[in-house]
């Protein structure tokens, strides 16, 4: 990774923020949306989340993980059953987190 | 900043004021998000000068720890865009319901406008203002939520950035980034259709995961997407009452 492409990747997602958060508020007319286009964009955000989140909790060097010893496990196990249970992000943050320091330092998992 | 609309400073105004007070209950879960973000970004290998621009200028932090993983391990840089785009889309379905109250200011002012709306800006100011037409006091009140959320979000995204080297790497605190998206993700599950669409989204992500340039994320979104549309097409949506034509 060089700095320049760095740079340029980094103000491209800073155009990205501007173009998604107003999206449809810079045309000057209001533009008809298909159904199925709004519906089928309804799934892409989450999709994109788990996308980018299962490889991380199960995956280790391209291959899935064959232990259980995996600090990862407990830590998204322990994010997962608060959320469900208070449906909040923020105590899923740190509740696995503490999961996850306690078994690296505790039993270096 | 002046308003638009009333030609005095803004921060004058009441609304500003309330819409400040109505952020602040939430921004202690937006600081420790913040936090969090910059802890991780400063773990993920990003020097700091470019995690501080990107802080800075992206204001977004799902996208941002999203992006991340792909910038750090060299991916092109239209992989990175694409990946924080997807991670961005539920703004533009956001925008689309922004519009009514927006739509009447130059298009200059409706971009400043749009480059702040951040997720919460979006749940406060629809619960303020639930009629979707304009009112004079619907600016100050945004601004003032916007000041709450940006300093609330920025300062601790810099703290966590500056501070990330007194925290050992070998803790695994870069994984609670992970968790954020985790929680985003859960919070994003209403109904049956998006569970099926999440965990066709997480298998396809998994069992694809060889393909160069992070690629195996677009398939999963495909994959996902096409599958919540079948899903919606197949699944009746209610039993309509049947009307009497007699």
């Amino acid at each position: 990774m060089s700095a320049w492409h760095a740079v340029v990747a980094i103000l491209g997602l800073a155009v990205i923020t501007v173009a998604t958060r107003g999206f449809f508020l810079y045309p000057e007319r209001e533009l008809p949306l298909p159904a199925w286009l709004k519906q089928g964009l309804r799934y892409a955000p989450l999709a994109a989340l788990a996308a980018v989140v299962a490889p991380e909790i199960l995956m280790q060097q391209g291959h899935l993980i064959t232990t259980v010893k995996d600090a990862r496990l407990y830590a998204a196990l322990a994010g997962t059953v608060y959320f469900f249970w208070r449906r909040g992000i923020l105590g899923t943050i740190v509740i696995g987190t503490l999961v996850m320091v306690a078994l690296r330092t505790g039993l270096g998992w | 900043m002046t308003d638009v609309t009333l030609g005095r400073p803004i921060w004058r105004h009441p609304e500003f004021a309330r819409g400040a007070r109505d952020m602040v209950g939430i921004s202690m879960g937006i600081a420790a998000w913040g936090l969090v973000t910059g802890v991780a970004m400063a773990k993920s290998g990003l020097p700091l000068p470019l995690s501080i621009l990107m802080s800075l200028l992206v204001f977004a932090g799902s996208a941002q720890l999203a992006a991340l993983p792909l910038l750090v391990s060299g991916a092109p840089a239209w992989m990175v865009w694409a990946i924080a785009l997807c991670v961005n889309l539920r703004f533009v379905i956001f925008s689309a319901q922004w519009r009514p109250y927006f739509a009447h200011f130059p298009r200059w002012y409706r971009m400043l406008l749009g480059y702040f709306t951040a997720d919460l800006n979006y749940v406060v100011f629809m619960t303020r203002f639930p009629r979707p037409e304009p009112a004079p006091e619907q600016m100050p009140y945004f601004w003032g939520g916007v000041a709450v959320n940006w300093t609330s979000w920025q300062l601790p995204t810099l703290a966590g950035l500056l501070l990330a080297d007194a925290i050992p790497t070998e803790w695994g605190f870069g994984f609670a980034g992970i968790l954020a998206l985790l929680g985003l993700m859960y919070s994003l599950l209403t109904d049956r259709a998006s569970r099926v669409a999440a965990g066709v989204a997480a298998a396809a992500a998994v069992a694809t995961v060889a393909l160069p340039l992070k690629l195996n994320i677009v398939v999963a979104i495909a994959a996902a997407v096409a599958i919540g549309l079948l899903m919606d097409h197949v699944t009746p949506v209610e039993a309509r009452p049947m009307e009497d034509e007699t």
